[in-house]
């Protein structure tokens, strides 16, 4: 059965105008993986030293223990945003002799492969290695990385459990982010000692080999758990019949005054107001928003003026970045009908042009309060705004031509959790990383007022060529129509 | 009014469709019969240019399609359900489409109001997205919706699958009233010889992409096709 079930996948995978057509990507992503596996493997094999280096006077073992609690946190909050249960359509399946519960454990089963299971054992492994050459027991290493492992197995089950459970909320990460903040209050101020008792937890069980049965029970419970609520997920009705949604209509006649683009308009934001795929661009707002407060806060940054606009692109572009890059991909469910429709491209473009412009007007206003950790970050904030609007808001619209993967605003396919991956994070950063060297580079030769002018210069650049670049975007969209239609009309 | 001139389609030089000459006069209703595969919609996605002749051109009204674009105007069309944006309700939609093809609010729903019976009081006023509708019920919205805003040519493929009885017979006295009283060139598809005969003036029949019986509609049309469908070995095949 599982044979049959890779097969199908394999075809899936090979003969999606997806995988053909983003070979670039594909190898960029590769790259990428390859990229963690080197800094994985060397903070393996390296970490045992440096540690002797720093305290000599404690065990590596129990100092990298204590930090586990860290590790499952940060693994926690990673996985919730990148990884996605794998998506597997499962209703032609259903009416077939195969068994409910032979899918689910495929399903599951398959997501135990997933690539961040399998990163972790790049650093776990090699620094069990490691401990055998200082006085640690063969056995007791391996007792160690065995705990490890079940330890990241049980992350990744958990993951799916939360979210599974914030599925249906709209702001879905608030839970998640109110039990880590929680979890990490309580061991800050020494309420509860968490991070030294996983330490000792995982000490003990290097120590008495049998309490690993622990970890073990509770890996089993977590995968019986997620068995049984996607189990109850597998009925056709469930897929078949959404819960018919009562219609709010909102009035959205305000648009008028945007003239000819206004049915886009009202079109792009039911769009995004009533498929929970686009809702959930909206509230990742609230987390761009919130970026800078990584970094601002900590003194380490006050003279990193170079990232300031990194951070200021972020958080007045993540709209941009978000939405933008799947430009005209949300309208692929009914793309024939616009084309065969009385529509001017250009108008159709303009509504998503200036809903962004409006998006990034939108967070520089939310984000000025930054003033507040130095004056240079709003001016900074500022220049990249002007960027973000006269040239990333282009390049998405012209980079929206390449694309060629349908999006399923209906999500009818089971398993479909949040429908974001890891892809759409990369492709954004170029958006991000250009404009900060390109602001480096004359911040270091010149001078900040410089750097923010080159800035600035470029994006009024781009408002001032607007007409001509559209002309430009507008014909390249003309071009691939056909190729679009073909790839639109094509499932997966 | 459509007039087809040499036009094939290949994939891959694997030709699915051609057809050297056909004319369609302004008023006719057209209806194209044949068996899967037979390029009954690789004809309308051409002729709505949605995808590319490989040789040849479809002119409607005098305008080449793949050229311009100023046949849009005075042409709809209901192809498939991927016309419809699931996300409004049907008036939404409605509305939506009269603003594109330059009708306001109260001029949709003054055809809207048209149609009550049609729509079987399932449609209007429902508080019910497009994508939550019966197949049925979808359809009927997309086919009135391609009735928005006086189309000289209107082009709908299978029109009658998935519709109860009681609309297809509505649906046949939309589409003859139309061609008869209205003037307007419509183009149906079909797989149900009896109902292609009852609405349209002239059937053509596709048979792997090339046209084999080009018939005007009279008491013996359908005995005729019947007899082409049931007799020739070629048809009954599944192909595709």
């Amino acid at each position: 059965m599982i044979k049959h079930f890779l097969n199908l996948e394999w075809k899936q995978y090979m003969r999606s105008s997806y995988w053909q057509k983003n070979l670039i990507l594909n190898i960029f992503i590769v790259f990428f993986a390859l990229y963690f596996v080197v800094i994985f493997l060397i903070l393996g094999f390296t970490l045992l030293p440096i540690l002797k280096d720093f305290y000599p006077n404690q065990e590596p073992l129990t100092l990298v223990n204590q930090y586990i609690f860290y590790y499952i946190i940060i693994d926690l909050f990673i996985r919730f945003f990148l990884q996605k249960l794998p998506v597997m359509s499962v209703k032609a399946l259903l009416t077939t002799p195969i068994k409910r519960s032979t899918i689910v454990h495929y399903v599951l089963g398959k997501s135990g492969v997933s690539f961040f299971n399998f990163l972790p054992l790049f650093a776990i492994i090699p620094f069990g290695i490691m401990l055998t050459t200082d006085g640690v027991s063969g056995s007791q290493a391996f007792v160690w990385v065995l705990t490890m492992v079940l330890l990241v197995l049980i992350i990744n089950y958990l993951n799916f459990i939360i979210e599974s459970l914030s599925e249906g909320s709209e702001l879905s990460f608030l839970p998640l982010i109110a039990v880590a903040a929680a979890l990490y209050g309580l061991d800050y101020f020494e309420i509860v000692p968490i991070t030294t008792l996983i330490g000792d937890a995982i000490l003990g069980i290097v120590h008495n080999p049998i309490l690993i049965l622990v970890p073990m029970l509770v890996l089993g419970l977590v995968y019986s758990y997620n068995f049984k609520i996607l189990k109850q997920k597998l009925f056709l009705d469930s897929s078949l019949k959404s819960k018919v949604t009562e219609v709010k209509v909102a009035d959205l006649s305000w648009t008028k005054r945007f003239g000819s683009i206004a049915p886009f308009m009202q079109l792009d934001l039911k769009l995004i107001w009533r498929n929970k795929r686009t809702k959930s661009s909206v509230f990742i707002m609230v987390i761009g928003l919130l970026y800078g407060l990584f970094f601002y806060p900590q003194p380490m940054y006050k003279d990193l003026v170079w990232i300031f606009p990194f951070i200021g692109i972020f958080v007045t572009g993540i709209f941009l970045i978000n939405f933008g890059q799947f430009i005209p991909a949300w309208d692929s469910g009914y793309y024939k009908l616009l084309m065969s429709q009385n529509i001017k491209y250009e108008q159709y473009l303009r509504s998503k042009f200036i809903l962004m412009v409006i998006s990034v007007g939108l967070m520089f206003v939310l984000s000025i309060p930054y003033v507040y950790f130095g004056y240079k970050i709003l001016i900074a904030h500022f220049a990249a705004a002007i960027y973000n609007i006269g040239v990333n808001s282009h390049v998405m619209l012209y980079g929206g031509s390449f694309n060629r993967k349908k999006i399923d605003l209906n999500q009818r396919a089971a398993f479909n959790y949040q429908g974001t991956g890891a892809v759409q994070w990369i492709i954004g950063l170029p958006l991000m990383i250009l404009p900060m060297l390109i602001f480096a580079l004359v911040n270091w030769l010149i001078g900040f007022m410089a750097g923010i002018g080159v800035l600035i210069g470029l994006g009024v650049l781009g408002i001032v060529f607007h007409k001509k670049l559209m002309k430009v975007i507008t014909q390249r969209y003309l071009n691939s129509k056909y190729k679009m239609i073909n790839a639109f009309s094509e499932d997966n | 009014m459509i007039h087809t001139e040499n036009l094939t389609k290949s994939y891959n030089g694997n030709t699915v469709l051609k057809i050297d000459e056909i004319h369609i006069p302004k008023g006719q209703s057209f209806g194209l019969v044949g068996n899967n595969g037979a390029g009954k919609t690789t004809y309308f996605s051409l002729l709505l240019d949605l995808i590319k002749p490989t040789t040849g051109s479809i002119t409607n009204n005098d305008i080449v399609v793949d050229q311009s674009e100023a046949w849009k105007p005075f042409t709809s069309s209901f192809i498939d359900e991927s016309f419809l944006i699931g996300y409004l309700t049907p008036e939404e939609y409605f509305y939506f489409i009269g603003d594109l093809r330059g009708q306001n609010k109260a001029d949709v729903d003054a055809l809207t109001a048209k149609f009550e019976d049609f729509f079987n009081g399932e449609i209007l006023g429902q508080k019910k997205y497009l994508r939550d509708l019966s197949k049925g019920n979808q359809k009927k919205a997309g086919i009135v919706a391609a009735l928005i805003g006086h189309p000289e040519v209107i082009i709908l493929d299978e029109p009658f699958a998935n519709l109860d009885p009681t609309t297809q017979i509505r649906l046949k006295q939309i589409i003859k009233d139309l061609a008869t009283t209205q003037g307007v060139t419509v183009l149906i598809s079909s797989h149900d010889l009896m109902h292609v005969t009852e609405v349209c003036e002239r059937i053509v029949v596709l048979e792997k992409g090339e046209i084999v019986k080009d018939l005007e509609t009279n008491p013996e049309t359908l005995k005729e096709l019947e007899s082409h469908f049931a007799g020739t070995p070629l048809a009954l095949q599944e192909e595709e």
